[in-house]
């Protein structure tokens, strides 16, 4: 009970440790920060959002949604001017255009593809397992197997 | 049948991989070069004290009327020290008006690469906190703008300006601009 006194300590170490601590006019300007941050690529990065990289020109890309953001600008507005100088690349839900068209689709189409072979594969199955002719004596032995008299019987 | 299913599928993929290594085979800089939205457009204004004379502040709508490039780099930067050399060359006879970003670098630390290296600029910006390196969507160092006469911003090189890479893209194109009204 004594080291309860610590936790607020503890959470504000955490908060330096992020090493930057943001101070937004409303909560509405914060949640801009936060969805914008998690949304914008870095794009110097492999495959990471400018909220969570170390890279300093993540840094840059955070300050630059900060200060956007302070000015008051909209989700909307903050994202056509991150996109007018990195390009659709800083999106992490890039738009449907002519040039990201097949990334959207792209995996439908691989999905199509797949399900295709595999109803060949099971036709294909089926239709042997079709072919398959079994005689008397076959099903005997294949009884006699499951007993567990094989030798006896053949 | 099913042999076939597979062949085409093996193609299709075979395909797209060797695509991919062509592409990155003749370009070095493909997995970086994104196409910079930029192009085309009026180049972004800034306006930043300049490394040599605090004093004069360099601004892009000053050479308005010339076809000049714009050199982002940084003392910290490899690639800057291997084609800063050949930028020296560029200016001193080629006649190219080259203006610098000295981006997120320290003053000291510029002032000795060019002391070094020659210092092939007509004006340096210094940029420390990216003000304009954002503006202009600057992935990282070395990159070079070419902005034409109007201001606007013909095409961006990612990487060392090379003598291959001034001989073949960029001496065509700002002579082209030159030639421009």
């Amino acid at each position: 009970m004594r080291a309860v006194w610590m936790i607020p300590l503890l959470l504000a170490g955490g908060m330096v440790l992020a090493g930057e601590v943001r101070h937004f006019d409303t909560p509405d300007q914060e949640r801009i920060y936060k969805e914008l941050t998690a949304e914008l690529r870095c794009t110097v990065c492999q495959n990471q959002n400018i909220a969570d990289s170390n890279a300093e020109l993540a840094a840059d890309l955070r300050n630059k949604t900060f200060k956007l953001v302070r000015e008051g600008k909209s989700k909307a507005e903050i994202k056509d001017f991150m996109v007018q100088r990195y390009g659709n690349f800083v999106l992490y839900n890039p738009p449907v255009t002519s040039g990201t068209l097949l990334l959207w689709i792209g995996p439908f189409l691989f999905l199509l593809f797949g399900g295709w072979l595999l109803l060949r594969l099971i036709k294909r199955r089926r239709a042997a397992q079709a072919d398959v002719t079994v005689d008397d004596a076959q099903l005997r032995r294949a009884a006699a197997l499951l007993r567990g008299k094989e030798d006896s019987d053949a | 049948m099913k042999r076939w299913g597979v062949l085409i599928g093996f193609l299709v993929v075979a395909g797209l991989l060797t695509t991919g290594i062509y592409m990155a085979g003749k370009d070095p800089g493909f997995t970086r070069a994104i196409p910079s939205p930029l192009i085309g457009k009026p180049a972004p204004e800034f306006a930043l004290p300049d490394l040599l004379d605090a004093g004069k502040t360099v601004r892009p709508s000053d050479y308005k009327g010339q076809v000049w490039l714009l050199n982002v780099w940084g003392s910290w930067c490899p690639e800057c020290w291997k084609e800063h050399p050949y930028l020296d060359v560029l200016h001193r006879e080629h006649g190219v008006t080259i203006v610098g970003l000295n981006w997120r670098d320290e003053r000291a630390d510029a002032l000795n690469m060019l002391n070094k290296s020659g210092n092939p600029y007509t004006a340096i910006a210094v940029d420390p906190h990216s003000a304009a390196a954002v503006d202009w969507g600057v992935y990282g160092a070395p990159e070079t703008f070419v902005v034409d006469k109007q201001g606007i911003i013909q095409r961006k090189y990612t990487g060392a300006v090379t003598p291959d890479i001034w001989e073949h893209e960029l001496e065509p194109l700002l002579k082209q601009l030159a030639e421009a009204p």
